[in-house]
């Protein structure tokens, strides 16, 4: 016995429906947990989807959530669609808030419109360079990915608390963080004395001028062919191996404007938590998002509803605030079985 | 520089490396029998972590209840944990053929988060971290000099360096099920051709590697810790995974590769303590760094197994 | 005293893949000690016949017997109870591991790995058979040939009784063939029953005992070696009643330019295991030409094709297209030249997920651009515009995987047309196509060649080669062996050819 997979696309009208299966599966699966701390689902389900979405507030709080996960989300994206796999956007957010926040603390009394772009390039930089090893070793000597993008997260990591209790080390602080940065390297507010600031407005900008490239430019339409097919790309003219390191380096660069835009925007210190897991995250937007462009922003939207809502329901509730991190976590294996359903029509066959 | 020479000092480091390379030993070996089999299980990180918790709470549960071999019954709770989480995976890319590394990531995200609520679940939010009485350190040597120290350890680390370690490099080399495991992750095809049950084969492999990683995860907890943290775990399951490739996918290499962290490890600390200023960070970062020169050295020939990241599917 | 049984005994058997008929109702006697070769062009059914009776094929009709009992054969688990070994074409070896845990692998019982034992066993398996293989070498490191030895001593460890070679020699080089053979015919004196599967006629001459051949899935013929000559096989393997029949029509045919337009000069190339597969290729193709290539698939067509279409790098020799030198040349500077391309596999040339508006536009992304963005009304205008023109049953939203064959291939042959190549290079144009397709294609081919193209047509179809050829260059072992006008290539003359024959009047 076991299972059969028969090459057989699933309708068109079928494949927008496949994350919103995948949402109610995985809130039918975490259900459980709810009945674990004696909570009513119906109740937690109502603090988790309707009320983070219910008051001014709360809604901007959604917006904060999200800022840096249509970032890592739109990194992945990128590079997912390219035909690279790059699990290396927690380093490489990391390394994009270590340059803003290197750039950061020499800008005092430089103006904004100086300071920012300088922040964003930086920072922008800081992520390519460090997808750039990985890429090379991909393109150049055939070696995974995967492994190397990965490895590459814990030693951003360690850098960055060999920063921050080395040379960065903020002396009155207790806690290891940096000083300061410059307050003309602050991203403004959006919305006067909210969290909501520029990073979302770049984060927006940014989808939307990658749905652009992907879908409107010659560039996409090869990015994308190389991504489906590399044999087929090569075949049509395509430089296969260019056109992945580029689709490499910009997903490494989109996710340091996540890391710019945590430091620039939220923390305005570097700290060892700056990423809180935002580039891991950003794989499960990336997949919930079907890996299309709006896909990711409305994916990264709905991530953001559900990390306010597992404050909410934990203070409501007191169920745990990690269940968040476990409806999540199904989430991404949820929609990855289910994506299967795309390509296959799976059935149950006896064997003979 | 005297102090670093003295005995007292080498002896501390030496017995603090074994204690260290502990579970990066378990994790890694598990690690090496998955790969073998094809499957690069990036759920290690995640399946230590449960396996901690696990561990941990059925421990302290149990010694609440004044049961006297609650450590046990926290070991065998973590193995069942990993056991678990291995089922999942091969559901996921063994049975399901999806992509292994997202899939992995998936496994160390949901174990990570599903620990974390449970620790809330059993033990509130309280301030004081809960502890148990952990396993005693062995001490064989009794008080003789010199290996009377370096082999005061727990019984898991006998166990990781005596037990796992040859017992895999034996299951692997000289068994029937390791000559069909190391076929199936080289060649599935002809492992199926030559009668062999590829998917069951590929399911053992991370049952019995998931078994480690948990079983190394709640050593920190059970043995050297007696408490479960947040950070426990800490990046060891990525130590373990630069660890394998290191170790050129071979569980007695990996063992030497784990002793070589644990080393660098519990001499940063010593020095650490003992006043010297130096950023440890760059110590820790080298399994890593190392991995990847190492693999960039040998470009090409790295000698992946055949089927590695690639599921099977009958034509 | 009665005669013993004969090893194996296929009647009637018929395989049908959907409305192809594979095998019809073919016979196949294979007696003891007899080493008998199965004969036949590429798709008369040899492999077919074999894989069912290693239980990898269920016949749809038809009844085996193995040593003269009745036998049910439903995997190759079966057939190996029943003493059948078969080594294919694509070796089931596991390379990082020794010879013996490849002979031992998945006939081990117990827990325990008992290395030494099995070492003994092996290489006294190896001795008992002459079968010359080191029991600790890594499977890696061994030569294509000795891969096969080890799979013979895999079959023969399982006590194989009859052993079945599908192609054997495809993959060895001469001397490794006299190794083989010498090997087979211990084998073969020491009682075991082989199947030779093979095109290769003078092979055949020299080992076997018996041929029998396969034409189109049926049965043409099968008679004792020593009662046989090449020629004979030829004629049975080729066997048309109708050949030669002239279908261009002559009176349209253009002159040839005098100039060649697609000119090979000593091009070399390695196959994807860097074993040498092009020898020296020198040909010319000129405008208003079609020049078919014929050859058993594996002589190189595959690798000529790929240096042509800029996938695979020619190691020596110069390749020009109109005066242009494009030896090394990439699949955008070929095409850049004037050279459209046709290819065998024709999934591996277009992207599957994309639609057909996309796929037609991809090779020239950049004449669809303006103002940096794709003119997406244009790529479908365009699209639209060649579906009209070559009939294609498709729109230009629609994934080129929802696509027939056929219709894939349209799509393909209107990517290539619509910029009136001076060269087309097209491999296998109507494999797997319907009678309408084909058709289809071949008169499109036609139309290119009228035009002025200089078309070299890689084909393992000899019907086609001989339809729309005007010269025929056959290729064997990565060498041209001769080549010949359409008016002097009668199939024989070509199967004794491409079965490597020198055109010698002797064979002829």
């Amino acid at each position: 016995m076991g299972l059969k997979f028969e090459r057989n696309p699933a309708p068109v009208w079928f494949r927008p429906l496949i994350p919103l299966l995948a949402i109610v599966l995985t809130f039918a699966i975490t259900t459980t947990l709810v009945l674990l701390v004696n909570a009513n689902p119906l109740q937690a389900y109502y603090y988790f989807l309707v009320e983070p979405l219910s008051s001014r507030v709360s809604v901007i709080e959604v917006l904060v959530k999200s800022t840096p996960l249509l970032l890592t989300g739109a990194a992945v994206t990128f590079a997912f669609v390219g035909g690279f796999w790059n699990i290396g956007a927690e380093g490489q957010l990391l390394a994009g808030a270590t340059a803003a926040t290197a750039i950061g603390l020499q800008m005092d009394g430089v103006s904004p419109l100086i300071a920012l772009p300088l922040m964003i390039i930086g920072g922008f930089a800081a992520g390519m360079a460090w997808v750039l090893i990985p890429a090379l070793m991909r393109v150049k000597l055939a070696i995974d990915e995967v492994v190397t993008t990965l490895l590459l997260n814990s030693v951003a990591l360690l850098g960055v608390s060999a920063l921050l209790n080395g040379p960065w080390r903020d002396p009155v602080s207790q806690w290891p963080q940096s000083p300061e940065i410059a307050a003309s390297a602050m991203f403004p507010k959006l919305i006067p004395r909210s969290r909501l600031h520029l990073g979302f407005i770049l984060a927006i900008i940014i989808i939307v001028i990658m749905w652009f490239v992907l879908s409107r430019t010659a560039f996409g339409l090869r990015m994308r062919a190389v991504g489906m097919s590399p044999h087929a790309a090569r075949f049509a003219g395509i430089k296969v191996e260019q056109t992945l390191l580029i689709s490499a380096l910009v997903s490494g660069g989109i996710a340091g404007l996540a890391g710019v835009s945590e430091v620039a925007g939220i923390h305005f210190h570097l700290i060892d938590a700056i990423s809180g897991g935002n580039g891991y995250t950003g794989i499960i937007v990336a997949t919930l998002g079907g890996l299309n462009p709006w896909g990711a922003g409305l994916a990264a939207l709905f991530i953001g509803v559900i990390d306010t809502g597992s404050q909410s329901v934990s203070r409501a509730l007191g169920v745990p605030v990690y269940l968040g991190d476990v409806i999540l976590a199904t989430l991404l294996l949820v929609t990855l079985a289910m994506l299967l359903l795309q390509r296959y029509r799976i059935r149950w066959v006896r064997q003979p | 520089m005297n102090d670093l020479l003295s005995t007292t000092f080498l002896v501390g480091l030496i017995a603090a490396t074994l204690r260290v390379a502990t579970p990066l030993v378990f994790g890694t070996v598990g690690e090496v029998i998955t790969e073998r089999a094809g499957i690069l299980n990036l759920g290690i990180e995640g399946i230590m972590f449960l396996g901690a918790f696990v561990g941990f709470a059925a421990a302290a549960k149990a010694e609440a209840a004044g049961m006297a071999g609650y450590l046990w019954i926290g070991l065998g709770a973590a193995t069942v944990s990993g056991l678990l989480m291995a089922l999942l995976m091969g559901l996921l890319t063994v049975t399901l053929g999806l992509n292994q590394h997202v899939s992995g990531l998936g496994i160390t995200l949901l174990a990570t988060a599903l620990s974390l609520f449970g620790f809330r679940l059993v033990f509130g939010e309280s301030s004081v971290l809960p502890s148990i009485d952990p396993f005693p350190q062995l001490t064989p040597f009794g008080d003789a000099p010199v290996i009377g120290p370096i082999f005061t350890q727990y019984l898991l680390t006998f166990v990781a360096f005596l037990v796992v370690v040859p017992v895999g490099w034996w299951l692997l080399y000289r068994t029937n099920f390791g000559l069909n495991l190391r076929s199936v992750g080289e060649n599935p095809e002809a492992a199926d051709a030559a009668g062999i049950n590829v998917f069951r084969t590929r399911y053992l492999a991370l049952a019995i590697g998931a078994a480690l990683m948990a079983s190394g995860g709640a050593f920190l907890s059970l043995a050297s810790l007696g408490a479960f943290s947040p950070g426990i775990i800490a990046g060891r399951g990525w130590v373990c995974i630069a660890l394998v490739i290191f170790a050129r996918w071979d569980p007695v290499r990996g063992m030497l590769g784990a002793l070589l962290f644990g080393g660098v490890f519990a001499l940063q600390l010593r020095l650490q303590t003992l006043g010297f200023a130096l950023p440890y960070e760059v110590l820790l970062a080298l399994p890593y760094l190392v991995t990847i020169a190492a693999l960039a050295i040998a470009g090409r020939n790295v000698a992946y197994p055949g089927a590695y990241l690639k599921p099977y599917r009958r034509e | 005293m009665t005669t013993p049984p004969p090893a194996v005994e296929m009647r009637g058997i018929t395989k049908r893949f959907g409305s192809l008929v594979a095998n019809d109702r073919v016979d196949f006697t294979l007696d003891r000690g007899q080493i008998h070769a199965l004969l036949g062009e590429n798709g008369a059914g040899k492999t077919t016949l074999m894989r069912i009776l290693y239980g990898l094929y269920h016949a749809d009709a038809g009844d085996i017997s193995v040593g003269g009992q009745s036998a049910v054969i439903r995997s190759p688990r079966d057939a190996i109870a029943l003493r059948i070994g078969m080594v294919t074409q694509h070796f089931a070896l596991v390379p990082p591991l020794t010879v013996t845990e490849n002979v031992v692998l998945g006939h081990n019982q117990g827990v325990r790995l008992k290395l030494e034992d099995a070492h003994r066993r092996v290489s006294e398996a190896a001795e008992r058979y002459g079968v010359d293989v080191q029991p600790r070498a890594l499977v890696k490191d061994l030569s294509v040939g000795e891969r096969q030895r080890v799979e013979i001593l895999k079959a023969l460890y399982r006590d194989a009784r009859v052993l079945i070679l599908d192609e054997p020699t495809a993959v060895l080089v001469p001397q490794e063939v006299e190794q083989l053979f010498d090997a087979l015919r211990r084998l073969r004196d020491d009682g075991l029953s082989v199947v030779f599967i093979s095109h290769k006629l003078r092979e055949v001459m020299s080992i076997t005992d018996r041929v029998t051949v396969l034409r189109g899935g049926q049965l043409a013929g099968s008679v004792q070696t020593s009662e046989t000559t090449p020629a004979e096989m030829a004629r049975m393997m080729v066997g048309r009643t109708t050949f030669g029949m002239p279908s261009l029509d002559e009176a349209s045919s253009t002159q040839p330019a005098a100039r060649a337009v697609l000119r090979l000069d000593g091009v070399t190339a390695v196959d994807n295991k860097g074993l040498p597969a092009l020898k020296g290729i020198t040909l010319d193709v000129y405008g208003g030409e079609i020049m078919g290539l014929a050859g058993v698939s594996g002589n190189g067509q595959s690798e000529l094709a790929q240096v042509l279409e800029g996938t695979r790098l020619c190691t020596t020799g110069t390749i020009t297209v109109a005066g242009q030198d494009v030896s090394g040349a990439d699949p955008d500077r070929i095409m850049k030249a004037g050279v459209g391309r046709i290819p065998e596999d024709r999934h591996a040339s277009v992207v599957p997920e994309m639609t057909v508006a996309q796929n037609m536009a991809l090779e020239h992304l950049g004449e669809y651009t303006s103002n940096g963005s794709l003119n997406r009304r244009q790529m479908r205008a365009h699209a639209e515009k060649l579906i009209a023109e070559y009939q294609i049953k498709a729109r230009p939203d629609d994934r080129i995987r929802t696509l027939s064959g056929g219709n894939m291939q349209k799509v393909i042959l209107a990517r290539v047309m619509e910029r009136n190549p001076k060269v087309i290079i097209v491999s296998q144009p109507t494999r797997g196509l319907d009678i309408g397709a084909t058709e289809y294609v071949r008169s499109r081919l036609l139309e290119q060649r009228q035009r002025g193209a200089a078309i070299l047509l890689i084909s393992e179809d000899l019907d086609e080669i001989l339809e729309l050829s005007d010269r025929v260059a056959v290729i064997y072992e990565g060498e041209i062996q001769g080549i010949l006008p359409r008016t002097e290539a009668d199939p024989e003359r070509l199967g004794l050819l491409m079965a490597g024959a020198k055109d010698s009047p002797q064979w002829a």
